[in-house]
């Protein structure tokens, strides 16, 4: 998403970095590239053109000018100030911060189309995924349905999403009234809400209000009654991450009604370049709790400053794909499998199961996405998750023997495998090819220590650059140079 | 017709209201002041807030330091009014009203990312045409969002017994929840075959341009309907949320690629956002924006005009300047 920014920073690093020493003009220079960047990634023009002016001043007062690499060290400036920019401003701990004794109240807010209703239900999922109950609050008596929607989607959490605790709903639909008529009716709902809350116990306690304009004075005012009468711990505003420039006088009037403790960013999924991320807690003091990416239940995930100026900066957000692998592979797995790798013997069972373990951690495009360098090699390319449904359909079709050994497959295996799975027989040598080579990769990756293992990803990024330009897995010949440092520490590992 | 104008202006009223609330401090900014270069600045940074993009911004700063140079602007004034000129300019007489098949049913097909108010939209364009004396049927298309067909259904309901006696009723036809959605606008456009009814709309499900699978669904309802009436649909109308900024674009050309948009509704424009957005999407694609929505009423629904679009977007508040 925030392809173009990394596009322009990438662009003034490189122009900087072919410098030996730098001018003032030169910095101005890539700061009004970075602001340009900003800018069209919707990020508020107030905020911009601050933050420009003070990387600039920064970066000039440090003496990059006299640094041996000064491009790196503008980036890094840059990358400081983005950080700065999105952290929390009192340190803020990310996710809910439970109260004792329960429950804890959380308020969500927000303009209409915001996707409070979805994000009440994904908080819920996310909760009970920790082991807290909680109790979902049908304070929307506005909108036409919106109380069917929440029941709807409590139940789906309460029945499908992973974790142990409950999940209560709680509404009174005969309140419900037409537009602008169930005024100050919510109050009351909230209150015998809580009631409720505590009748049963639960951790949490969430309230789904009604999607309302920041200048509409009458619900506004309405808000706020809810808000003194149930007292929350805590405030969040949910904010689409496609907003333009007037994110910021939304967020403004929110915080300034009901002290909005938190903001929650949602649509994060789609290929907005997410500037109002930028503007919205430098512009009202409110840390981005959470970021929604996606129409799932689990499609949430808290936010970390570092993660996503890192990504800005197309340093990768590894830190992410590490965190979502191990919701999906227990570590005695992965031990296992460690040892399986390092002695040789992965099986197209093993590949298998790391297939569906990264599909599970969602499309493939956004989980390479965060890995370095290669967002914005994905920019353009179409990443086809069916091809990877091809590929579970070919290792089906092999039998279990064949899984285990595959140098059992025979050009006659081979073709029964292609007719059983519907495709070429070119698609399972590829497969086969592919997989051979992942297999001795993993086997000297598991002998290398950490600096080999840095080295040896630099090269697969290589080739995942490649693989999401379309061109397959293997890299085209003589397109890749090997720098003798790496061949020595290959042979090094081979020795070992 | 009576009922149409009444209609109109009550619409009108409000938008002016809105506009009065918002417009004039840059006019008076700007009037008196000779044009320089810290002028251009701030009609650069007012475009930029108003969502109207980087490059849109450009070429219109640009065009006004040429004709500066060239001496045929010297106030401020004379830039404002050079600039909406140009943006004015942007919106001929392409053609803003709802084109409707020779013979009924006509097919209209209503798109749009999650939250961009589909549903209450597909809502305001059945009371508009229920106004004008046709009969209306809703397609709930939606069946993948909770609430989302019960939501259309209490439209549907509200608006007939809205109309009274003698006016049209508004029909709806809904299909299961998670079933099929391209089914849905079969059985929608079959409907309005049989019953005879003057205009079909489909509402569908909110989706995100960057969801291919999503986008191919959405093209697939649109053959089906084609399938059941040819011609149609006669219209597909994008929701494009007033508030959003540069992504609109991204919008506007992945929903255009997918199921061919021939006008945009540009919805929520009652905030405090510009919708300027529309002017970068005129610059790169040919669509039209046919209707603003202005509003959670049914009435709320409003043609748009390029006039007091512009009017607005050079409108300044308090909001802007505390930022």
């Amino acid at each position: 998403m925030f392809d173009r920014i990394q596009d322009a920073i990438g662009g003034a690093y490189r122009a900087l970095s072919g410098k030996g020493t730098i001018s003032e003009a030169n910095i101005r220079q890539a700061a009004d590239d970075v602001r340009t960047a900003l800018l069209e990634a919707d990020a508020n023009y107030q905020v911009v053109e601050a933050f420009c002016e003070e990387i600039v001043a920064e970066a000039l007062g440090r003496e990059v000018t006299r640094s041996l690499k000064p491009g790196q060290e503008f980036v890094g400036v840059v990358h400081r100030k983005l950080v700065e920019l999105l952290s929390p401003p009192d340190g803020a701990e990310p996710g809910v911060v439970q109260v004792a004794p329960p429950p804890t109240v959380v308020m969500m807010c927000g303009l209409q189309g915001s996707g409070k209703t979805t994000t009440c239900a994904k908080l819920a999922a996310y909760l009970k995924k920790r082991g807290r109950s909680c109790l979902l609050v049908a304070a929307d008596l506005q909108r036409p349905a919106a109380v069917d929607q929440l029941r709807t989607v409590a139940e789906q959490v309460e029945r499908d999403a992973p974790g142990g605790a409950r999940v209560l709903f709680y509404a009174e639909p005969d309140q419900v009234g037409a537009y602008g008529e169930a005024v100050g009716v919510a109050v009351g709902v909230c209150q015998r809400a809580l009631k409720e809350a505590l009748r049963e116990r639960v951790d949490t306690v969430i309230l789904d209000t009604a999607g309302r304009l920041h200048v509409n004075d009458e619900l506004m005012g309405e808000l706020e009654r809810v808000h003194r009468a149930v007292r929350p711990h805590q405030t969040f505003l949910v904010v689409d991450a496609m907003t333009g420039q007037d994110a910021v006088h939304s967020a403004k009037a929110f915080h300034e009604r009901l002290h909005v403790d938190g903001v929650v960013l949602t649509k994060f999924d789609s290929d907005t370049r997410g500037g109002a991320a930028l503007s919205i807690n430098r512009v009202t003091g409110a840390p981005i709790r959470f970021i929604g990416v996606g129409e799932k239940l689990d499609a949430l995930e808290e936010f970390h400053a570092e993660r996503i100026a890192g990504r800005i900066l197309g340093m990768g957000d590894v830190v992410t794909l590490v965190e979502k692998a191990q919701e999906e592979v227990s570590e005695e797995e992965a031990a296992a499998l460690q040892e399986k790798l390092a002695r040789g013997e992965m099986t197209f069972d093993d590949f298998l199961k790391q297939l569906r373990a990264i599909r599970r951690m969602g499309p493939l495009k956004q989980v390479l996405g965060m890995l370095p360098g290669v967002g914005s090699a994905l920019k353009d390319a179409q990443v086809d998750d069916k091809q990877l449904n091809r590929i579970e359909g070919i290792i089906n079709s092999m039998t279990s023997a064949e899984r285990r050994d595959p140098s059992l497959l025979t050009a006659s295996r081979r073709r029964r495998i292609a007719r059983g799975s519907a495709s070429s027989q070119q698609e399972v040598n590829r497969l086969v090819k592919q997989f051979e080579a992942v297999s001795k990769m993993a086997k000297q990756m598991a002998g290398l220590g950490a600096i080999g293992k840095i080295k040896a990803v630099r090269q697969m990024q290589g080739q995942a650059q490649q693989l999401a330009a379309g061109g397959g897995f293997r890299p085209k010949a003589g397109t890749r140079t090997v720098s003798p440092k790496a061949g020595y520490k290959k042979r090094k590992a081979k020795r070992r | 017709m009576a009922l149409i104008k009444g209609v109109l202006s009550k619409v009108r009223s409000g938008l002016r209201r809105t506009r009065q609330a918002l417009a004039a401090p840059l006019r008076s900014v700007l009037s008196g002041r000779t044009l320089d270069e810290a002028l251009i600045r701030e009609i650069e940074a007012a475009l930029i807030q108003a969502d109207v993009g980087v490059a849109a911004t450009r070429r219109l700063v640009g065009s006004i330091r040429e004709a500066r140079s060239s001496g045929a602007l010297t106030r401020g004034e004379d830039a404002l009014e050079h600039l909406k000129a140009e943006l004015k300019a942007m919106w001929p007489s392409a053609d803003r009203a709802l084109r409707l098949a020779d013979t009924p049913p006509t097919v209209i097909l209503v798109a749009g990312i999650n939250g961009s108010g589909k549903t209450t939209t597909t809502a305001k364009l059945a009371a508009m045409l229920q106004a004008q004396g046709k009969s209306v049927l809703l397609g709930a298309c939606d069946t993948f969002r909770a609430g989302a067909v019960k939501q259309l259904e209490v439209w549907a309901h509200r608006l007939t017994e809205r109309a009274g006696a003698g006016a049209p009723a508004v029909h709806l036809v809904r299909g299961a929840e998670g079933g099929d959605p391209a089914a849905v606008a079969f059985d929608a456009c079959d409907a309005a075959v049989s019953r005879g009814v003057d205009v079909v709309i489909l509402d569908t499900a909110g989706r995100l341009h960057t969801q291919d699978p999503l986008m191919r669904q959405l093209a697939k309802i649109r053959d089906v309907a084609a399938k059941r009436i040819p011609g149609a649909p006669h219209e597909v109308l994008l929701v494009l949320d007033a508030t959003s900024g540069q992504n609109a674009l991204r919008q506007a050309a992945v929903f255009t690629d997918a199921i061919d948009v021939t006008g945009i509704i540009l919805a929520k424009l009652d905030g405090t956002a510009r919708g300027g957005s529309v002017v970068a999407i005129r610059q790169a694609t040919d669509i039209p924006v046919k209707f603003i929505g202005v509003g959670e009423t049914p009435e709320d629904l409003a043609p748009f005009d390029p006039d007091a679009f512009v009017e607005a977007l050079f409108a300044t508040d308090d909001a802007d300047r505390a930022a």
